[in-house]
Formats: C-alpha cells, structure tokens, sequence
C-alpha cells in the first residue's frame, strides 16, 4: 500500500540531543597532558641545545649531505623500479625459466640483510679485485680495479637498488595481477601483442594499485639510504655523524637530522598525493579536492550553508 | 556458386583439461551473413567464438577464417603454430564485443576507439581520428566523446565497443552475448547499432539469448548444445518449428 505524498507538507526537523562521548574526553585529557610534559621538556631542558641544531642546520657539509640523500634515494628508486618491472614481468610470463629466475632472485635479496649486502657490495674487491668486460670464459675486452670501480656511491646503489628491486617486483605483481582479465582479451581482439599490452593497457591500470606502496617504498628508502653511511657513502647522516665525531654534540645533531629527513618525507608525501589522483582517472566520478582548491573554495562560501530544506532544494537543482 | 566462406569449421574440438567443451563444431559463415548461436550456458557457443580469433587453441579439427587456418600454418603435412606477430596480425582483422563491454578505464570513449589503428595498424593519426569521430557518431555517442567509461551507461559503453571494434575496419566481427550484461531498457540501443551493421553487410557470428534480433536479422540460426551444433537453419522456421527436442525444450523457456 503507498500513499501519495502532500507535497507542500513537510515534517519538522530532527533536532535531537547529541549522544555523549565520556571516553573521548578521557582520552583527549590524556593526550594533553603527554603533550604539555613534552612541551616542558623540550623548552625547558636545556640539554636539547636548540641553538645547536639551528647553527648546524644549514652548514654545507650537512646541505651537501641531504642533497646525497635525495640523490641516491632517486637513483635507487630507478633502478629498483627498472629492475621490479622487468623481475614482475618475468614472474608473470609463460616461460618457466624466467619464472624461476625472478623467483630465485626475489627470494635471495629479500632474505638477506640490506645492511649485509651493502657491506657485500663495498668489499667485493675481496672477491674480485678486477672486474673485466669480456665474452664469458673467453678473452677481456676491458678491465678495471674492483676499488675504482665500485666506489661507496656504486656499493650504495648496488646494495639498496637490488634489495629494493625484489621488493618493488612484488608490488608490480599485484598490480598487474588486479587487472580484469577482460582488459587483456580486448586488447588481444584488438591486435595487440604483448610489449604493446603492457604498456599500453595494463600497466597504466596497474598504476592505481602500485602507486600507494611506491610512494610508501620512496618514503621508506628516503630513510634506509641511511644505511650507506656504513659504506662511508657521504649521505645526511655519514656527515651527521662526522660532526659529531668532531664536536662530541650528539642529541641535537640527530634531531637536526631528523628534521631534515621528516621535512624530505613530508614533501614526498605531498607529491604522492598529487600521482595518485593522476592515476586515479576513469575511477571515481569525481575526484575528492585538492587541499588547495578546498581552501579557494572555503574562501569563495564564507558562508557554511546549513543543513536544511533549502539546501537540499538547491543541491536538487 | 556460393562464395568462398568467411569462416569454415571442420570437426572443431576443444578441451580444457578432461572437460570437453567442443565436440566437434562444423559449420560454415559465408561472407555478409549474420549466424546466430543460440544454447544454454555452458554449450560452448562463447568458447567456439573466441577460438574464432585464436584467444582459444582448438585441440582437434580444423578452422578457417577467410580461407587461412587460425593460429597454425600448415607445411609438409605437419601443423606449425603461427608467431604472435601473424597471429596478432589476423586479429586485427576480427572485431570482438564482450558482454562484459571491456572498454579500457583509463582512456576516454575517443581513445578506445582512436588507440588501436594508431597503435597496431599504424594508419595515419588524422585519418583515425577522423574515422573514430564518425564512428562515434554513428553510434549515436557524438557528445559522449571525452567521456570516461564509468560516467557512460551500458549500452553507451558498449556502442563505444562496437565502434572501437569497427575502427580496425575489420572484414568480420564477433558479439559475444552483447546485451546479457545490460538493464532491460538498453537492449534496444545496442540491438539497433548491429542490426544497421548488419543491412550494411558485415559479416557477424552473434552469441545472444535475443530470440527477437535472431529472428528478425540472422540469416542462420545455429543451436548447441553440450558443445554440440544440435540443430541450425533459418532463424524464422527453426524458432517456429524446432525439429529436436533439445532445441524445444530451450526455446519454450526463453520465449
């Protein structure tokens, strides 16, 4: 049974009395206080010496420290994102061999220390003083010194780009693997061989999926790159540490440090969230906005419209 | 003297594993005729399609698309498999429309159907895209032509479909269940878009449960059943006096 509705009769407003959150207001007590000890601690502790990390901060050895940083994070992130397309690929394709390469090699470099295969990488003149381009088992076109050859900077890539390869292999499978089959057999009908597919139709919608864990992995490697400090590779935290070995300032130069490496993070971050909404297209009917067009438009309706009749007459229209 | 066919089928088996799908498919298409393949699910109607253009390898019999053998070569006596580049080559020659529509979610309806000429046939970009334009229009989608395919309805995906599969100006085209995945209201939009194919004489097998466009557009209507051709002649006299009881049985509960 349905009854016509009286268009011009519409009931009142619901406004009813907002449910009670005891434990909310516990919780926000308890957060206060951890902040205000915090605060304390930090303005008042003199052993913090701010003045040291401000005097620190912007001194060439440590600048010339984060612009190594950046460097080699974005070097290894190429060739661990190469090398991961090219190992998931592999993993993917219909030649046993291949599948088995790819798998041998994911799990050696995930099961080893990162750590370890840096330290690997800059001894290997142990292993191979020279190291010859040549045909295998027959003559050497050219030779070099392993220590020349591999410097920290190369036993630094060499250790994170590999390790991170494996692990960036990983992710390309899902994303290729979160592909609907159709994709691939309407290509296919279309023509299409398989480079093409790849490329074209697949990859691109594998992006939604992959890019969340490569801005994670980017993130991630940011402050893993620290790692090759042990490779006397002259990164942010090699030079930290050398000004501490010199000045015997310790805490405030490794929140120097860290401020350097959060401010690195935070701009990735941002970036991260711009790719991803390049990639989100032909998704979402309509993407969420940006926070700068939410500010432009905050500042546009100075006005926040209520929730009332009107408005929904309005959204209608 | 009828014409050499379009697609000729002799004895075509196919099995995945133990499960035998096709049992022996013969028939003939011959070049401007609209076959229609009619049968519960499971029949193998969709599975005979798509061996059609070598997504599928048939295991016994042989197929022919416009008198070369699909997916093999065929010297000395002995079968050789085509490399992909052939094979990818006679593909482009086949249209093919899914019932899941399949239209790529990252291109606008212009880059469906502008992409694939460009990309695989290598023809000129201005004639493409002046033949997808005209395609789109064709298709009744003209203002449609920067839209994603998630802001397009189902029968508007799949018309952008049909006109990507017609942008490779393919010599013959395969619907596989075009309107199954479409609300009741949408069926018409689409049926209209490959009856006007059809008038215009392409070549068209048609797996479809519209027992209506099979009547009034097919000049063949084919049963299977159980990867079986049960029973195939004239849509109009088969629909009106089927000679199995198979075929009895399946129209009276879809009509």
């Amino acid at each position: 049974m349905t009854f016509e509705g009286d268009e011009g009769h519409r009931p009142e407003e619901i406004r009813a009395v907002p449910l009670r959150h005891p434990g909310r207001w516990a919780g926000t007590v308890v957060m206060l206080v951890l902040a205000a000890m915090f605060a304390h601690d930090v303005t008042t502790n003199p052993r913090w010496q701010w003045r040291q990390v401000a005097s620190n901060f912007w001194t060439p050895p440590v600048v010339s420290g984060v612009e190594r940083t950046l460097e080699l994070t974005a070097i290894v992130m190429v060739v661990g994102v190469l090398l991961g397309v090219i190992l998931a690929v592999m993993r993917l394709s219909p030649n046993p061999v291949l599948t088995s390469g790819a798998w041998l090699y994911i799990w050696f470099f995930r099961g080893t220390p990162v750590f370890v295969q840096i330290l690997f990488w800059y001894a290997i003149s142990a292993l191979h003083p020279t190291i010859s381009l040549g045909i295998p088992f027959g003559p050497e076109f050219v030779t070099w010194q392993a220590n020349s050859l591999v410097t920290p900077l190369v036993a630094a890539i060499l250790g994170l780009g590999l390790n991170e390869a494996a692990y960036y292999a990983e992710i390309v499978r899902a994303g290729i693997l979160s592909v609907d089959h159709g994709q691939f057999e309407a290509a296919q009908s279309l023509g299409m061989r398989r480079p093409t597919l790849m490329r074209r139709i697949v990859l691109p919608q594998a992006m939604r999926v992959i890019v969340p864990p490569t801005g994670n992995e980017t993130i991630s490697m940011l402050k893993t790159s620290s790692l090759a400090s042990v490779a006397t590779y002259p990164e942010l935290l090699y030079q930290t540490q050398n000004i501490q070995a010199r000045t015997y300032v310790i805490i405030p130069l490794f929140v120097m440090a860290s401020i350097w490496y959060l401010l690195m993070t935070t701009v990735l971050t941002i970036g991260q969230y711009y790719v991803e909404r390049h990639y989100a297209r032909g998704t979402s009917y309509q993407l969420p906005p940006t926070p700068f067009q939410r500010v432009k438009r905050n500042l546009t309706t100075l006005r926040r419209v209520p929730f009332s009749a009107d408005a929904l007459g309005e959204a209608a229209r | 003297m009828t014409p050499a066919p379009m697609v000729r089928a002799e004895a075509v088996h196919k099995r995945y594993g133990l499960l035998e799908v096709l049992k022996g498919i013969t028939l003939e298409v011959a070049p401007q005729e609209v076959m229609c393949l009619l049968g519960p699910s499971g029949s193998g109607k969709s599975t005979f399609l798509r061996c059609v253009n070598h997504l599928e390898k048939i295991n016994a019999g042989r197929l022919y698309v416009d008198g070369s053998l699909v997916g093999y070569a065929e010297r000395g006596g002995r079968l050789h498999e085509l490399p992909e580049r052939e094979v990818c080559r006679r593909r482009t020659e086949i249209g093919m429309v899914f019932q899941r529509f399949n239209l790529f979610p990252h291109m606008t309806a212009f880059e469906n159907v502008a992409m694939a000429p460009v990309l695989v046939k290598k023809e000129p970009k201005a004639d493409v895209e002046k033949r997808a334009q005209a395609l789109l229009t064709r298709v009744g989608l003209s203002t449609k032509v920067d839209a994603y395919p998630n802001q397009l309805s189902g029968g508007q995906q799949q018309r952008v479909a049909i006109a990507r599969a017609l942008a490779m100006q393919p010599k013959l085209m395969l619907f596989d269940e075009p309107t199954s995945a479409l609300d009741p209201e949408l069926v018409g939009e689409v049926l209209d878009v490959m009856r006007s194919l059809a008038e215009e004489g392409m070549t068209m097998i048609v797996v479809t449960h519209e027992i209506g466009f099979a009547r009034e557009v097919g000049d063949t209507l084919v049963f299977m059943d159980e990867g079986v051709v049960v029973e195939s002649g004239v849509p109009r006299e088969v629909i009106a006096n089927p000679k199995h009881e198979r075929t009895k049985a399946f129209l009276s509960k879809v009509l």
